[in-house]
């Protein structure tokens, strides 16, 4: 087994371990008893979203998938953001 | 030597992902809400760190554009999460204040049926106006 499969077994291993916590990320984003654990399960999946991006770009050695996860990353934040601020002032545009 | 970079590279992308599926095994099992603010920060900060850095050095390394793009993902994160956290700290606790819990010692004057205890300010106020009307009918 050469280190070139060993680097493409061990992406595809994580790419579905990454699946996996993005599952359970679901589960809770439709479950959560709250409002907050819903936009704390949003927050967590769009990063683990990032993660699952960067390393499908590893295992296709491209180069592509850095801009679609750099504005995930900035509209997850960004949404994320603006619940809080709706949740705790029912308001956005003050 | 190659070779060796890749193994590392293998072995740095596991602990990745296995914080990742930390934080979001603590974000299902954990049981109130502040506890489970408390599990993925993890996930975004090791875990997401550890696969963004074996990214930049697999394209670096092994790849045929070796641009480290990846840290800017890296320190948009790692600046964004604390303050996102924040964010959603305090939306929790501004709807856990709408459900006040009760006086202390409340519960068991109901159970002995006594009368709630009297608030402190108005029984002061009113013992502060009649020491001035007292000394006001002895001056």
């Amino acid at each position: 087994m050469t280190g070139f499969e060993v680097i493409q077994n061990t992406l595809v291993v994580c790419m579905h371990v990454v699946g996996l916590a993005m599952l359970l990320c679901t589960w809770r984003l439709l479950r959560g008893p709250t409002v907050p654990d819903r936009i704390l399960a949003l927050d967590t999946l769009s990063i683990t979203a990032i993660a699952e991006l960067m390393l499908f770009g590893m295992y296709l050695n491209s180069a592509i998938y850095f801009e679609a996860a750099l504005i995930i990353a900035m509209l997850g934040f960004g949404s994320t953001v603006v619940l809080s601020k709706f949740v705790l002032r029912r308001d956005i545009v003050e | 030597m190659i070779t060796a970079i890749q193994i590392g590279l293998s072995i740095v992308l596991l602990f990745g992902c296995f914080f990742i599926l930390v934080g979001a095994l603590g974000l299902v099992k954990l049981s109130t809400f502040f506890k489970r603010l408390h599990a993925p920060t993890k996930a975004s900060t090791l875990g997401v760190g550890c696969v963004l850095a074996s990214s930049v050095a697999y394209h670096i390394f092994l790849g045929e554009d070796p641009q480290p793009r990846e840290l800017l993902i890296t320190v948009f994160l790692f600046i964004t999460s604390p303050i996102s956290a924040h964010l959603m700290a305090k939306a929790a606790l501004s709807l856990l204040m709408e459900t006040r819990p009760s006086l202390p010692g409340n519960e068991r004057a109901e159970e002995e049926q006594l009368p709630p205890p009297e608030p402190v300010r108005e029984q002061s106020l009113e013992g502060t106006d009649e020491t001035f009307t007292a000394n006001d009918t002895t001056r």
